[in-house]
């Protein structure tokens, strides 16, 4: 290790030793359990989704489409209450191969995320969602790609009733 | 140049025990878009750095502060969110602008207590995990020994805790924006379920949903946007030591040193003289008189007598919480604070409507965050 230490110093713990209880400690777990009211902009995207429509939402100050839709403009403060829908479609503005997943564990497989810029919205407005259907080696920025839906009996307002984003050719 | 600091723009949405309609953005929004528009400013153009007050376990997200600036307008702005009560914003915003380096500083708070379907669950999760949790009490145990101790040696009765909810309902009625309102007496109160006895269900404010934003501005730009800019006397806060196991279960030193602070830098030396009314804590309604005897209104043990003298009533020499108070209005959780000084600055302007108190000129706000915490803030205002 170096020139004076050839050992690190110490007793060294095992994670079995923590779990039979050899060294003190206190678990618990917080019981937090919350319902997120969804509002005006955010309900109607969710509605949206069960018919199987992405909406987004139009300021007249900045003449920006913007998805998801949201009451507010953050660039110019006025109120949003034009609601437009837009394509399944658009482009991979970024993604990500992810080896971990959601519990931390390691897969082989990847998840991938990636942020899909909407036909209809304007440029930089995007889902944030995953990508199907396609080798993660295969997949490239600014490649066009479609909502995959569960079918219609099955979707529950929630951005999980798009299963993923395929690969799309053709114009929208 | 002059260091005085205004509250110039005050907005609210709220308040209500559900607001289902809302997300907590446009909450948010609402109350931000009537601060600003009473403020006469634009959030883009003008207002020059944010602070808000937030919990992530009161909101069920982890570093929510990044989730505030869209609905502030403070996108790509100088912003922070403190994990303290409202007071702790609005005295953060006081010294962005002492510094000299912002004119125009907005504050919020807000409360989704509705959405939080376990308060209990979390607040729990404010006790020591490795001393105090294990014993697995609900945490408004700690209210019960603190008003036990507190009526014990006070000589204070649950009679005039009693009447300072009669009090504070009976306030609310008057107050379109508190939902609590109500005409009850001390029989009606002392008749309830118990909490944690000594303290009663009725002895404790529900939660409630709203979002308060205000406006503060240095001097120089006050007078120039505001006809009736609130004057900041004096801020302070202070925290005791949170052990269960070795704090002064009577007296509440932190809201003692808070006031002190602000006593201070107002230049008060008698706050009954001085002060008109006040707005303080009653989470707990035996909170309001172990405040404001702390808080130097009056000697420990009188605060009771004089609540049933009617002395702190909204007809009386020294109001207290003629807003409806935390009892009256609801339990904000983190804006509690905001909504006392928003009170303060609607009566100090002449804008509180029935309510209106006559011929005052300097108003208290105080809060408290809560059990199981020692941790108090004050703000002095002056119109
Ligand atoms: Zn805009």
């Amino acid at each position: 290790m170096s020139d004076k230490i050839s050992t690190y110093p110490g007793t060294s713990l095992s994670e079995k030793e923590i779990r039979d209880g050899k060294v003190l400690s206190i678990q618990d777990q917080m019981p937090g359990k919350f319902s997120w009211d969804t509002g005006i902009a955010i309900g109607k995207y969710l509605a949206g989704l069960k018919d199987g429509v992405i909406f987004g939402s139009y300021c007249a100050t900045c003449r920006r489409t913007v998805v998801p839709p949201r009451t507010i403009c953050e660039w110019c403060f006025q109120p949003m209450d034009r609601y437009i829908p837009l394509e399944d479609t658009g482009i991979v503005n970024t993604f990500s191969l992810c080896y971990v997943t959601w519990d931390v564990r390691r897969i082989k497989e990847p998840e991938t995320p990636a942020v899909i810029e909407i036909d209809g919205a304007s440029s930089l407005h995007g889902i944030m969602h995953k990508l199907g259907e396609v080798e993660p080696q295969e997949i490239k920025i600014g490649m066009r790609v479609k909502a995959v839906w569960k079918s219609a009996e099955m979707r529950q307002g929630a951005i999980t009733d798009i299963l993923y984003f395929k690969p799309h050719e053709g114009s929208h | 140049m002059s260091d005085r600091v205004a509250i110039i723009g005050i907005g609210w949405s709220g308040f209500r025990p559900v607001t289902p309609e809302y997300s907590y953005k446009e909450l948010m929004y609402e109350a931000a878009r009537r601060a600003y528009s009473d403020a006469g400013v634009d959030p883009r153009r003008d207002i020059e750095s944010f602070v808000t007050v937030a919990e992530d376990f009161h909101e069920g997200t982890s570093i929510f502060d990044e989730y505030t600036p869209d609905q502030l307008g403070a996108v790509l702005k100088p912003m922070h969110t403190i994990t303290g009560d409202g007071l702790h914003g609005l005295a953060t915003a006081y010294m962005l602008i002492k510094t000299g380096q912002f004119s125009l500083v907005a504050v919020e708070g807000h409360s989704k207590a509705s959405n939080l379907l376990t308060p209990d669950g979390v607040t729990a999760y404010a006790q020591d995990p490795v001393l105090n949790r294990p014993l697995r009490m609900n945490t408004h145990f700690v209210g019960g020994m603190e008003m036990n101790r507190y009526l014990y040696e006070s000589g204070s009765t649950q009679e005039q805790c009693a009447q300072v909810v009669v009090k504070n309902r009976s306030n609310a009625l008057e107050n379109p924006s508190a939902p609590f309102g109500a005409d009850l007496s001390v029989e009606d109160i002392l008749s309830g379920p118990p909490l944690s006895w000594p303290l009663g269900v009725r002895e404790t404010a529900e939660h409630a949903d709203g979002a308060i934003v205000m406006v503060l501005a240095s001097e120089e730009k006050a007078k120039v946007l505001s006809e009736t800019p609130v004057w900041i006397l004096g801020a302070g806060w202070s925290n005791d030591s949170p052990g269960l196991e070795n704090r002064d279960w009577s007296s509440a030193n932190y809201t003692k040193n808070a006031a002190k602070m602000a006593y201070r830098q107002a230049g008060i030396y008698h706050p009954y003289q001085t002060i008109d009314f006040a707005e303080v804590s009653d989470i707990y309604a035996y909170k309001e008189l172990q405040s404001l005897e702390e808080l130097g209104f009056f000697q420990f043990g009188e605060a009771g007598l004089v609540t049933e003298e009617g002395l702190t009533h909204k007809d009386g020499d020294f109001p207290v919480n003629v807003s409806g108070g935390c009892l009256g209005m609801g339990n904000l959780l983190d804006a509690n604070g905001l909504a006392r000084a928003l009170e303060i600055v609607l009566q100090l302007r002449g804008t509180a409507g029935p309510r209106q108190l006559e011929g005052i000129n300097v108003g208290l706000a105080h809060s408290w965050r809560g059990v199981p915490t020692a941790s108090g803030a004050v703000m002095i205002m002056s119109n």
